[in-house]
């Protein structure tokens, strides 16, 4: 019987059926933080528990480090830090701290290492865990008592979700990229449309993205609130993962990491490549947004009193009104990083945009690389000079940063903010902070413009 | 864990209502589950200077000895952070009634005894008007039965068996599955070297 993705890489890790229902799955490799973690750890402390298998797991600083220095900006993260390389080292497992080559945002240093190949399971306490399904590796965020789960027994307790298949097929247009179209699947599924499912992209438009684009794509699946998002493993997932620290790893070549023709889906939703445009967010959803060419919504007859309610929130808390043109909408700050948009690939796009031109007078222009080996690399093909001299901040340091403010990048009350970034809720970015998530070509141009920008009036580098 | 759950319950009918929104990020920033019943809802309930929003409505008699909430579509999205799910036990909210949850925060609450009564929008919006009566009385959740009554009515919700089993049972996800380490076991045996992991220090 014809197979989807997801339930070959269920199948292929379940270790056992519970009696209530759930089963037992194996986690191939678990990656931590220093922010969901600590209290997995003192669990285990009050049990008496060891670790099952410690060198299955990485543990990474990425939330809360500074990217200005790399001293703890303050005493609560130094504590965090801390307290997570010394659980490491008590347990023995792999820690890429501050200061190594290899540390920088988990879901940009795992492909960079070679810990993901297709057909693996990973685990991880952050909910863009879902990144590792451009490989056709099955990866998804859990809590702080499933982290404690995974290090005392290597499985999680799992119930098998419904699948949706999401088809984008067709050409993408001049200045669509990644983010767009993901920006699209989560428009059109609506954020939390796809709670209790996992998500299979398919489609020419999917195929044909790099592995970067692809990762993009299914890092933010999570947004429409898929628990899981699977692409097929093709020749460019398996060499991504070729020649990597961790190549050894690539033996999971037991089976085809791809769904079987006329496998079915529980729900399906098709695409055209070729009617997407760049995007921006306008609201307080990842879901709520516009081409950026469109203007902001207004209040339609048919809309339910809590749409209008819903709507009047978000745009009271975006300080914008319903009707207006969304390239008018002039910004305060640009934002390049988070582990969407912060691959070499992306800093690439932006500095063909940024190449030869000035950043508008009075917008703080920041660019976090996505990891310590990625700045380097970026450093090396001379994109840091392309980014200072456009008058960007290229910070020296790696993490999450200003995507979640959890260090000291936050944004002021107020602050209106192209971004990245995969979330524009209320107060992400900082306390009243305004963000509008586009792709980072898109950052670039609204950077260089002081206003939410076309990327496509933009002559890049390449022409 | 009891077997049924009774309060009184509170509307918060905003779609959407992430993680960063129930706990907001500065309150992150601990090593340990506890002191996060100040965090929880932070900027719905307090202003810059830290004073209650008087408009909020678990800022109002009655519904600020609400231990039930009523919410809108997709509670709970967003990062997984668990501490959303510690500060609103701590906060004393012992369930959350909703049309849908995200998942990370669905199975949070599990492992933490936060019951997520899932019921349809009809009756989601039946109850919610229930409970923006100030005079509404105690809403009663029976887990057994899976069933809500709120005065006169009584409507059913969906939870799915191994969750249903975990809020009665109460009980250790991590100690009950070590008495399956055989198996576990058993499951390692059969990968090949090359298919276990080991990440270089």
């Amino acid at each position: 019987m014809s197979r989807t993705l997801y339930d070959k890489l269920v199948d292929a890790h379940k270790v056992c059926d519970l009696p209530d229902g759930d089963m037992l799955i194996y986690v191939d490799f678990h990656i931590m933080n220093e922010y969901t973690s600590p209290q997995a750890f003192s669990g285990l402390d009050q049990k008496g528990l060891n670790v099952w298998r410690p060198e299955a797991h990485l543990a990474v600083i990425d939330h809360v480090n500074a990217t200005r220095q790399r001293d703890p900006h303050d005493d609560a993260s130094k504590l965090l830090i801390e307290n997570l390389e010394a659980n490491c080292s008590k347990h023995g497992i792999a820690f890429y701290g501050l200061g190594d080559q290899r540390q920088g945002i988990e879901h940009v240093v795992v492909p960079e290492q070679g810990l993901v190949v297709p057909g693996m399971l990973i685990a991880c306490g952050d909910s863009h865990t879902t990144t590792y399904g451009a490989y056709g590796a099955l990866g998804f965020g859990i809590g702080t008592s499933e982290v404690e789960h995974v290090l005392a027994t290597q499985t999680l307790r799992y119930k098998r979700l419904k699948t949706m298949q999401v088809v984008v097929d067709g050409d993408l247009g001049p200045g669509v990229t990644a983010k767009d179209i993901i920006m699209k699947v989560v428009q059109v599924v609506g954020a939390g449309g796809a709670n209790g499912y996992a998500v299979e992209f398919a489609g020419s438009a999917i195929k044909t993205q790099g592995m970067a684009g692809r990762m993009t794509i299914c890092n933010m699946a999570v947004e429409l609130g898929a628990r899981a998002a699977l692409m097929d493993a093709d020749d460019a997932a398996y060499r991504m993962a070729a020649g990597r620290a961790h190549s050894d790893l690539l033996h999971f070549d037991t089976e085809e990491w791809s769904a079987d023709p006329g496998a079915k889906y529980d729900k399906v939703f098709h695409i055209d490549a070729a009617q997407i445009a760049p995007l921006i967010s306008w609201g307080t959803s990842p879901d709520q947004s516009v081409p950026i060419d469109g203007t902001v919504p207004v209040v339609t007859r048919d809309m339910t009193p809590k749409a209008r309610a819903a709507l009047d929130r978000a745009l009271t808390y975006m300080g914008l009104v319903a009707g207006q043109s969304v390239q008018d909408i002039p910004i305060d700050s640009a934002f390049i990083g988070s582990c969407t948009n912060s691959r070499i690939e992306d800093l690439r796009a932006a500095a063909s945009v940024l190449k030869g031109r000035k950043v508008a007078e009075g917008v703080n222009a920041i660019v976090v690389p996505g990891s310590t080996f990625t700045r380097m690399q970026a450093e090396a093909e001379g994109l840091d000079q392309v980014f200072r001299e456009a008058g960007f901040d290229w910070r020296p340091e790696s993490g999450c940063s200003m995507c979640l403010a959890m260090n000291d990048d936050i944004a002021m009350d107020g602050e209106r903010l192209a971004s990245s970034t995969n979330r524009n809720f209320e107060g992400r970015q900082g306390r009243g902070a305004r963000t509008h998530l586009m792709s980072p070509a898109m950052v670039a141009a609204a950077a260089i413009s002081g206003h939410l920008a076309d990327v496509r009036t933009f002559r890049t580098e390449e022409g | 864990m009891p077997k049924t759950i009774k309060g009184h319950a509170a509307p918060l009918p905003l779609a959407n209502v992430d993680t960063d929104v129930i706990m907001p990020k500065r309150f992150l920033i601990t090593i340990t589950r506890e002191g996060l019943a100040d965090g929880t809802f932070a900027d719905l309930r307090f202003d810059d200077a830290g004073a209650p929003r008087p408009d909020f409505i678990l800022n109002q008699t009655p519904w600020n000895k609400a231990t039930i909430l009523i919410v809108g579509d997709n509670f709970g999205c967003g990062s997984s952070r668990e501490h959303a799910v510690w500060g609103m036990a701590q906060l004393g909210f012992t369930a959350a009634i909703g049309t849908g949850f995200a998942g990370i925060f669905y199975d949070n609450a599990r492992k933490n005894g936060l019951a997520l009564p899932i019921v349809t929008p009809e009756v989601r919006d039946q109850l919610m008007t229930l409970a923006a009566d100030p005079d509404g009385g105690e809403f009663c959740i029976n887990i057994e039965t899976r069933t809500i009554t709120a005065s006169n009515i009584t409507v059913p919700f969906q939870i799915d068996g191994a969750t249903q089993n975990a809020l009665i049972r109460g009980g250790d996800d991590t100690l009950d599955t070590l008495e399956y380490a055989e198996t576990i076991r058993a499951f390692e045996a059969g990968l090949t070297d090359k298919m276990r992991v080991r990440v270089i220090k």
